[in-house]
């Protein structure tokens, strides 16, 4: 390829290569600040080539390839090449992954304890856990939870944080403007806006920490909260893991695991004030 | 005329966990997990001391537990066709 760019983020090492310059100039600034593969190796190749090899110049179009591919995956413009790269690494996590039990989860931690949030796409998991990250929790991540299956620990996983739409104009509130990458609208997902984790996230992204308790957030209700039993939550982990079926044995054994051992809540929340307020309150009962 | 003859797989094919009343089931020959209440799990369970029509079953369940009768009959004809369909259990 004729641009590459290696990057450690917690325990997973990526090579992206690309057709064009400009998608990864983006990625390297997003993450200017994390190290390099230690030996050099990688877990997981991206790879931005043109649709067709004319689609280099004329209309450029970036498809997303790698170890791993999904063969219907549209191609995006060149204008959204940041997202392809995005796109590509969580492809390559979602359908590669083996060391790690992978949920669609966000979390955080504080004082060793973490707090694991799960649920549909518009739930505002990745808005809560950013929010957390900057206001005395670690950030580990808005979009993989890795869980160690040997010691039900979680890895930390701080990629850029992808804001949509509405949860765009509330980190742009409460962070400077230079953690943000570029503004790209009229994606798939609408506008997007990656946010970079602050300092204390990205040194501290070899750290695990023990999971503490699962809350499925939902967004536009009432406030309300209530006990998800043991059987419901794995139900829905099961759904939210990408490589559960693929781990076999071991999945089954590490969910089973994690699930009975954790409390797990649903909390409904009118705006995030309200669901911060909750999160805190559960924290409290949690450390007492 | 006695019906169909059933046999499960051996234990160490299938890890069960027992989860708020129900029952986590990891079957390893097809790598599924299953999610069952009772009585499926004693069934399973019954059927590891060998093949069982419904009949004989039913005799080794009432033997066990409070399971007997026509409705008993009825919700074992109900469960076994259900694990044969999720491949917990087949025909002899």
């Amino acid at each position: 390829m004729r641009h590459r760019l290696s990057l450690q983020i917690g325990p997973v090492a990526f090579r992206i290569g690309s057709a064009w310059k400009a998608p990864l100039d983006a990625l390297a600034r997003l993450y200017a600040s994390y190290p390099a593969p230690a030996d050099g190796l990688a877990d997981f190749t991206v790879r931005l080539e043109p649709e067709k090899p004319w689609r280099r110049f004329f209309r450029p179009s970036v498809a997303i390839q790698g170890d791993y591919i999904l063969p219907d995956a549209a191609p995006l413009s060149l204008a959204h090449g940041l997202l392809a790269a995005e796109m590509g690494m969580n492809l390559q996590m979602a359908l590669g992954q083996k060391r790690y039990l992978l949920l669609h989860a966000a979390t955080v931690e504080k004082d060793g304890r973490a707090l694991i949030m799960t649920g549909e796409s518009g739930a505002g998991k990745s808005t809560l856990a950013a929010l957390l990250g900057e206001r005395g929790w670690r950030l580990m991540g808005d979009e993989f939870a890795l869980l160690d299956m040997d010691n039900g620990k979680l890895l930390p996983f701080p990629r850029a944080i992808s804001l949509k739409n509405g949860a765009i104009r509330v980190m742009e509130a409460q962070v400077p403007a230079a953690r943000f990458g570029p503004r790209l609208t009229g994606t798939p997902k609408g506008e997007i806006r990656h946010l970079i984790p602050n300092a204390h996230a990205i040194e501290r992204m070899q750290e695990a920490a023990i999971p503490a308790l699962i809350l499925f957030p939902r967004f536009g209700e009432a406030a309300a909260v209530r006990g998800v039993g043991a059987a419901e939550v794995f139900m829905r982990l099961t759904q939210a893991s990408t490589n559960y079926v693929a781990l076999g044995r071991r999945g089954f054994d590490a969910l089973t695991r994690l699930v009975s051992t954790l409390p797990a809540l649903a909390i409904d929340y009118p705006d995030t004030d309200t669901a911060l307020g909750l999160v805190e309150d559960f924290r409290q009962e949690l450390a007492a | 005329m006695a019906g169909p003859v059933y046999i499960a797989d051996e234990e160490a094919e299938l890890t069960s966990v027992s989860l708020d009343g129900l029952c986590l089931l990891f079957h390893a020959p097809s790598g599924m997990t299953h999610i069952v209440a009772t009585p499926a799990p004693e069934i399973l369970a019954m059927l590891r001391s060998g093949p069982a029509d419904a009949a004989e079953l039913l005799r080794r369940l009432s033997a066990h537990y409070a399971f007997e009768g026509e409705a008993a009959a009825g919700a074992l004809a109900a469960r076994l066709e259900e694990l044969e369909s999720a491949g917990l259990v087949r025909r002899a």
